[in-house]
């Protein structure tokens, strides 16, 4: 399993062409207690940088984009109950969905975790 | 009328690097760099917004303008302008009240003392303005206020909020005897290290607490000494509008602004008996008027069903009539779930009924809801302590 990075802070657990995909603990950080999540259901066709899923902080509601095209097989119903688990275990049982990917080339562009942190750095 | 569409100079507050010293974000708000939150284990508008209910909040609100309008015939001055029986305002009281348009329409809410020293001294009324607008504000006042009446803006003092039930012992640590002086909507000054300490007891979290300005360039000698006491923790703008939002208090710019008129705005209460008798404030034909037939539409408190939270903006809906807007929203960390205030048509104000939200496309339901949403807790007089 191969994990990767968007600018826009979304990681991507790739194995195959199944992959799961969250907000990583660099974005919690930013955006402060989490109180509502709302994540893409079964079947939805998701694009690369488009809208996927919206995360809700007392503050503000800020969306979340899918780093890859693909068809959404399950949003994360821990969330439903447990919204703060995006701000306790971001990168691991706060993920927010798992699709099907369409073209792994779209993987090319993404970073590494080497990568991301050095761009966090530069925030 | 926009903030952003104007190009501001952001200013730093006098307290800017005692805040970052204590891992604040600072972010632009009312033409200052302002705390949103801070950081650590302790921070977060979470953790700040209860901490403030649990113990103390200490607030920067050093944004906001502060006044001295003084003179023979000030009250009268200001009751041309305000709708406050300001006349009847004794010194060491403190009135919430309005500037009006001459349309009538509310330019900014607004707090005033009446500080004028004794019998026979010159009336001095203390005003303490809304940030975004006080720039208009003083431009406003000297406009309208006559010759013989003086309008100083005491931009050398910095105002610091403590807010929450630990609030009067903790103030009492620093200046003893202060709290046990004063009820809610009352203020003091005390000489404190050599200079003047003014101090009001009241705010904007609906928990006790007192306001106290200070001279700017020593602000953090009196952040500090508040600060040393364990029960104290610096809170940021983000805690400041929940906390005020659970409070059911209006926020100027959002839920009140200068196209409703103080009646549809919900903050009538504002208008004196006296002067709804005698009228003679700006828009008053308008506001009375109002006042007689109703408001058309009303401020209202939203509670709503479920965990998605319904933010300023949102159209609010009766089957597929809108009939209204939410002007403030977000969730409400002491109630545990989102809440909402926004302006609906008066008959469908009535607490208890049931209306929807459109948020991102869906129907949120949510019930029209007294407020406030938490019991205020202001020490009032004769009221246990």
């Amino acid at each position: 399993m191969t994990r990767y990075f968007t600018e826009d802070h979304e990681w991507i657990d790739v194995d195959g062409n199944a992959a799961t995909v969250g907000i990583t603990d660099y974005a919690q950080g930013q955006l402060g207690d989490i109180v509502f999540v709302e994540v893409p259901g079964e079947g939805t066709e998701v694009t690369k940088g488009g809208d996927a899923a919206v995360v809700e902080s007392v503050k503000a509601a800020s969306d979340v984009y899918s780093p890859v095209t693909g068809t959404v097989t399950e949003g994360n119903p821990a969330l439903e109950d447990d919204p703060a688990l995006v701000n306790t275990a971001p990168e691991s049982d706060g993920w927010f969905f798992k699709l099907t990917i369409a073209d792994a080339a779209e993987l090319d562009g993404l970073m590494d975790e080497a990568a991301y942190k050095a761009f966090c750095d530069t925030l | 009328m926009s903030e952003a569409d104007e190009p501001v100079e952001i200013q730093p507050l006098p307290l800017d690097a005692w805040h970052r010293e204590r891992g604040a974000r600072m972010v632009p708000f009312a033409g200052y760099e302002m705390p949103i939150q801070y950081a650590g284990p302790e921070g977060g508008i979470m953790a700040e917004h209860l901490w403030t209910r649990a113990h103390a909040g200490l607030f920067d609100v050093s944004h906001m303008g502060q006044l001295m309008v003084e003179g023979a015939g000030a009250a009268e001055a200001l009751e041309a302008v305000m709708p406050g029986d300001i006349s009847a305002l004794r010194p060491g009281r403190i009135r919430y009240s309005l500037l009006l348009a001459e349309d009538g329409g509310v330019l900014d809410d607004l707090m005033v003392t009446n500080v004028t020293e004794g019998e026979g001294a010159t009336p001095r009324y203390y005003v303490v303005v809304n940030g975004a607008t006080k720039w208009d504000d003083i431009a406003f006042l000297r406009e309208h206020l006559p010759d013989e009446i003086t309008l100083t803006h005491l931009d050398d003092r910095g105002l610091l909020a403590l807010q929450g039930p630990d609030a009067a012992a903790v103030l009492d640590g620093i200046v003893p005897g202060a709290a046990d002086e004063l009820s809610f909507m009352q203020g003091t000054s005390r000489e404190w290290r050599g200079a003047p300490l003014g101090i009001g007891r009241g705010g904007y979290t609906g928990e006790d607490g007192f306001e106290l300005s200070f001279p700017a360039d020593r602000l953090a000698e009196v952040a500090d000494a508040l600060l040393a006491d364990d029960r104290v923790r610096p809170v940021g703008l983000g805690a400041r509008d929940s906390l005020r939002m659970e409070a059911g208090l209006p926020l100027y710019g959002h839920d009140i602004d200068d196209t409703v008129d103080p009646v549809a705005g919900g903050v009538a209460f504002a208008i004196s008996k006296r002067r709804r008798a005698e009228g003679g404030f700006h828009g008053a034909d308008r506001i009375l008027g109002a006042l007689a037939e109703g408001p058309a539409s009303r401020l209202v408190g939203f509670s709503v069903e479920g965990r998605l939270p319904v933010r300023e903006g949102a159209a609010i809906f009766s089957g597929e009539a809108q009939v209204g807007r939410v002007t403030s929203g977000g969730f409400a960390p002491s109630v545990g779930a989102p809440i909402a205030m926004g302006h609906v048509d008066t008959q469908y104000s009535a607490p208890g009924t049931p209306l929807e939200a459109e948020v991102r496309g869906k129907r949120v339901p949510l019930t029209v809801s007294e407020m406030p949403f938490i019991p205020h807790r202001y020490h009032r007089k004769g009221a246990a302590k």
